[in-house]
C-alpha cells in the first residue's frame, strides 16, 4: 500500500527525492517554518524513506503556504512544495477528508477578505 | 492603439474593484485597448502543481485559448491569477501528459499547446509602453514620496515558469516607481510571503508574516507599500501588526497620469 502511494506520490510531484543533498536551505528560507512540525527538507526525506502516513496526518500539510520559495531556492532544484502539495492531495482526496467544508466559511469571512481567499482555500483544502 | 485580453478574475468584480478600475483607467490613458472575453471562469487563487490534476487547469487553459483564438497577448493584473495562468502556459508547453490530458478533455477544434504570449499587467507597462515613454505621461509625479513595492511571492515564483524578473533581486516595480516621480525603498522582505490564504486557517501566523513584511519596509523609512495582489493588500492592512498605507499600484499609476479623479 505504502509503496503503491509512494509511487503515485512521486509522479505526480514530478519530485526527484534522490537528488535532495539535505543541505536544509528550503527549510531554511520556509516563511511558516514555526508553524510545521515536518518542514520541507523532512517531507523529502520521510518520502524518500516511505514514511507516509505520519505526513498525511500531520497539520504541517496544511501549513505551506504554495510561496515556491523552497522551490526557487534549493540548490538542487529538488523542488519540495510539489512534493507537499502531493502529500495533501493524497490526504485530501480520502473519503471524507476535507481539511475545510462550506460549512466552516461563514465563521471566517469579514468585509473586506478577497474571494481570492476562499477560492485559494477550497483549492488547498478540499477535493 | 495596441489590442490584449484582459483577464480581471473574480476578485477585481468584487473585493478589489479598486484594482481592476485603476488599470482599465490608465491603459486608456496609454492608448492600450483592454478586451475582456464574453464568458471567463475563476482560475482558483492557487495553482495545482500536481501533473495528475487536470480539472483545476481548464480555467485558465480556456482563458489563455480565448486569447489565441483572437490573436492577441493576454494581460492579467492580479498577482494570482497571473500566477496560476502562467503556470499552466507553461506546463501546458512543457509537459507532454498535461497538454495531452487538457485537450483530450477539451476537444478544441485546435489543440492549445501553450501559444499565447501572457503579460502581467507590470509587465506590459515595461515590455510594450516602456517606463521611459511611460514617465513621459505622467502629468502629476508623486514626487518626494518614499515607495517600498511588495512583490510576495506569486508575481515571480517560480521564476522558469513566471519569468518576469530576477527573483531575488527584482526591480519591475522599483522601475515603475521611479517612471513616477517617486522614490523607491529596497527592504529585505519585499519578496517574502505575506501569509496569503493562512488568514483562514490561523490567522495568527499571516499576523506574524505580515507584521514583518510592514515593518521591514517601515524601518527602511517607506511612506507606503504598492502591490497587485488583492490578498497580499488585505494581509498587509488587516493582519499586520504595523501601520503603513497599502495601495494597489494601479492607483498610484492612475494618480501619477491624472486620470484617478475620472476612474
Ligand atoms: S534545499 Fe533542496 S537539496 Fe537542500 S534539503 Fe531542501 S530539498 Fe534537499
Ligand atoms: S512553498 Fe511551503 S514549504 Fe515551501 S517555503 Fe513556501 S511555505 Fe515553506
Amino acid at each position: 500500500m505504502d509503496n503503491k502511494q509512494k509511487e503515485q506520490i512521486l509522479r505526480s510531484s514530478g519530485v526527484n527525492v534522490l537528488k535532495c543533498m539535505r543541505c536544509g536551505k528550503c527549510t531554511a528560507t520556509c516563511p511558516n517554518y514555526e508553524e510545521m512540525e515536518y518542514h520541507p527538507h523532512e517531507f523529502v526525506y520521510m518520502v524518500e524513506k516511505g514514511d507516509l502516513e505520519k505526513l498525511m496526518a500531520s497539520q504541517s500539510i496544511y501549513r505551506c503556504l504554495t510561496c515556491f520559495a523552497c522551490v526557487e531556492r534549493c540548490p538542487r532544484g529538488v523542488e519540495p512544495a510539489k512534493l507537499i502539495e502531493a502529500v495533501r492531495l493524497a490526504a485530501v482526496h480520502r473519503q471524507g477528508e476535507n481539511h475545510i467544508v462550506p460549512d466552516d466559511i461563514p465563521g471566517m469571512l469579514d468585509d473586506d477578505l478577497p474571494q481570492q481567499a476562499i477560492v485559494s482555500v477550497f483549492r488547498k483544502y478540499t477535493k | 492603439m495596441r489590442t490584449f485580453t484582459y483577464y480581471p478574475g473574480c476578485t477585481l468584480r468584487t473585493k478589489a474593484k479598486d484594482l481592476d478600475r485603476y488599470a482599465r483607467a490608465c491603459a486608456k490613458a496609454l492608448d492600450i485597448s483592454l478586451e475582456e472575453p464574453e464568458e471567463w471562469q475563476c482560475c482558483g487563487g492557487v495553482y495545482t502543481t500536481a501533473h495528475d490534476e487536470i480539472a483545476t487547469k481548464l480555467s485558465a487553459v480556456r482563458t489563455l485559448n480565448s486569447a489565441k483564438e483572437k490573436n492577441t497577448p493576454l494581460v492579467t493584473v492580479c498577482s494570482a491569477c497571473h500566477n496560476v495562468i502562467k503556470q499552466t502556459n507553461y506546463d501546458i508547453s512543457h509537459d507532454a501528459e498535461t497538454a495531452s490530458k487538457v485537450n483530450n478533455y477539451m476537444q478544441l477544434e485546435t489543440p492549445y499547446l501553450g501559444e499565447t504570449v501572457v503579460y502581467h499587467y507590470l509587465e506590459m507597462l515595461r515590455d510594450v509602453v516602456g517606463f521611459d515613454e511611460l514617465a513621459k505621461k505622467v502629468t502629476d509625479p508623486l514626487t518626494g514620496k518614499k515607495i517600498a513595492a511588495y512583490y510576495g511571492c506569486l508575481l515571480l515564483r517560480p521564476s522558469k515558469a513566471l519569468a518576469m524578473d530576477d527573483p531575488e533581486n527584482p526591480h519591475i516595480i522599483e522601475d515603475l516607481i521611479r517612471a513616477i516621480g517617486a522614490e523607491p525603498v529596497i527592504y529585505a522582505q519585499r519578496n517574502e510571503c505575506c501569509g496569503g490564504y493562512m488568514t483562514m486557517e490561523d490567522r495568527s501566523s499571516a499576523v506574524k508574516r505580515s507584521t514583518a513584511v510592514v515593518t521591514s519596509a517601515a524601518e527602511m523609512g517607506a511612506d507606503m507599500i504598492i502591490t497587485a495582489c488583492p490578498l497580499c493588500l488585505y494581509n498587509l492592512k488587516k493582519n499586520s501588526q504595523t501601520e503603513l498605507p497599502v495601495y494597489y499600484f494601479t492607483e498610484v499609476l492612475a494618480e501619477a497620469l491624472g486620470v484617478k479623479e475620472d476612474s
